[in-house]
């Protein structure tokens, strides 16, 4: 049940155990013991919602960084990469296989916001060689969802 | 002369599908939901889009074969082998039609017309009735009931042969009962129709929707697989409605005669459809699951949520339609599903408009997203608790 639990979720965190448990033929009580479960365990780490922010008038920008690292003895890239990782602004840090380490995400106001983040905090960490900075101009596809997809229903009355 | 003087009396007698006249109304609603459509929400998944739009970019234009492409004929063969048993030869014995419904009305037009009697379980798909209605045969209802979850029983069918039946049509998975038949009542039937002189029209375009096991046909009798024309596509399975695509499979003397009607009605399937559905064969089988799986959550939902209103449901283990009954409510169903949509703008299709003995039924499709079936059960929660006051 928790891989099935785990496949609703993650496209719909919002629905209830109760829901869940009629979609699973399960009882309400085990749905719970299976999240509780998987939360206290890890497997579950959070839940979040998709946000088109062009549609709204808040302004938010995204800058995808790829950043080159010297590793350190013994702690590797995990060092480095929780400097990193610790600024709020940061919302993504993945080590990456590749011409570059670090695979970083950040979220600003503004462009220059996160360009200042970027030359005044991050490529200056001792450990850092380099950092290539890659803003977003558009969002086609998040986390599986399309964005700009029309959702009316376009099938026509048919004899069936 | 007028032109309507010259119609025939046999296609005038056939009835027009009573479905319509509730799609109108609907059209001119805001905030409507629809449960009445019987036609995957999903869109083609997309690899098997693509297929399509590259043979239009390559100019694969022409027609087929009028069987169907071979490539496709054998994917087919191959399909059916290996999800349900069923031995065909490509070259022989399958035949790519538009859709499902071509299928059934060649099969029809090559085993009934006058003067022979065509049993039609029901509530069923109305296409039947209407096809052999242009063959000029008779449709002999045979009255599916709610106790029996459906399915065909021995008795009632013993009940419906006369001497001058020719065919019988089967559904499983139904449409509009949701309704499947599982090999133990195949069995029963099995042994009525052995020994007679019955051609079986098997309608299986819902066999990848079954969500109780896995699905039987009445061709993986060997007693019966000579007399079967097992119908199927792409149209339910693969979320492929408009390409209209569908085949049939035969014995070589039946299909030789049907392949006729095929090839001077249509000439051949559409050919974008075609290569399309060879991609659907070879590589959409992670999709359909991912399709069935999400119709088997839904339909969870719908089931709990009409027992839950009072509208009592068997638990529809096929196709994506839910077929509860509405009599405690005491309204008709042409009256439950007319004031339902004009008090809660709830689309539902009433159980007569598919036989008779749907009436005090509806039909309501989950080939919609749960925030559409989860809004709709409130809304006729709401209905039914003000009709009983």
């Amino acid at each position: 049940m928790q891989q099935e639990i785990l496949e609703i979720l993650r496209t719909n965190s919002r629905i209830s155990n109760e829901e869940l448990a009629v979609m699973l033929g399960a009882d309400v009580e085990s749905v719970k013991a299976v999240i509780k479960d998987m939360e206290e365990k890890g497997i579950i780490v959070g839940y979040k919602t998709l946000i088109d922010w062009e549609k709204t008038n808040q302004n938010v920008v995204t800058a995808f960084i790829e950043v080159r690292v010297t590793p350190q003895r013994g702690k590797g890239f995990d060092k480095v990469a929780e400097r990193i990782y610790q600024y709020p602004q940061v919302k993504a840090c993945s080590l990456i296989s590749g011409g570059f380490d670090l695979f970083v995400v950040v979220e600003g106001k503004t462009m220059k916001e996160v360009a200042l983040f970027v030359a005044e905090k991050l490529a200056t960490i001792d450990s850092v060689l380099s950092t290539s900075t890659h803003f977003v101009l558009k969002n086609y596809k998040d986390n599986g969802v399309i964005f700009d997809r029309n959702g009316r229903d376009e099938r026509e009355a048919v004899v069936l | 002369m007028r032109i309507k003087d010259r119609i025939k009396p046999h296609i005038l007698a056939t009835p027009p599908s009573g479905i319509r006249k509730y799609f109108d109304l609907i059209n001119e609603m805001k905030d409507a939901i629809s449960l009445g459509i019987g036609e995957p929400d999903f869109e083609t998944p997309w690899i098997i889009r693509e297929e399509g739009i590259y043979s239009l970019e390559k100019g694969k234009t022409f027609y087929s074969s009028n069987a169907g492409f071979i490539e496709l004929r054998r994917e087919i063969a191959a399909y059916m082998a290996r999800k349900y048993d069923l031995h065909y030869d490509p070259a022989e014995e399958i035949l790519v039609t538009v859709g499902g419904s071509e299928a059934i009305d060649i099969a029809l037009r090559t085993f009934a017309g006058p003067g022979d009697e065509v049993i039609i379980p029901e509530p069923s798909f109305v296409a039947y009735k209407g096809c052999t209605m242009f063959c000029g045969a008779t449709p002999v209802p045979l009255e599916l009931k709610a106790e029996h979850q459906f399915r065909i029983q021995p008795e009632q069918l013993e009940q419906c042969i006369t001497d001058r039946t020719t065919v019988i049509i089967i559904a499983y998975p139904n449409n509009p009962t949701g309704a499947i038949m599982e090999y133990e009542d195949y069995a029963k039937i099995v042994e009525v129709l052995k020994d007679k002189d019955i051609v079986v029209i098997s309608d299986e375009l819902y066999a990848e929707l079954n969500y109780k096991g896995k699905h039987v046909s009445i061709a993986q009798f060997p007693e019966m697989k000579d007399k079967t024309i097992v119908i199927n596509g792409f149209s339910k399975a693969f979320a492929m409605t408009g390409w209209r695509i569908g085949f049939a499979c035969a014995h070589p003397d039946a299909m030789e005669q049907m392949k006729k009607i095929h090839q001077y009605a249509v000439m051949c399937s559409p050919t974008t459809a075609q290569f399309a559905a060879i991609e659907a064969l070879r590589n959409g089988e992670p999709e359909v699951r991912r399709m069935v799986d999400e119709y088997d959550k839904r339909r969870r939902i719908m089931y709990d949520g009409f027992n839950k209103i009072g509208l009592a449901c068997f638990e529809p283990f096929g196709a994506f339609y839910c077929f509860p009954c509405i009599r405690s409510t005491g309204l008709s169903s042409d009256e439950f599903c007319e004031r339902l949509l004009i008090e809660e703008k709830v689309l539902t299709v009433p159980g007569n408009a598919f036989g008779a003995c749907g009436e005090g039924f509806i039909r309501a499709t989950y080939a919609t997203s749960i925030e559409n079936i989860r809004e709709a059960l409130t809304r006729i929660a709401r209905f039914v608790e003000r009709v009983r006051k």
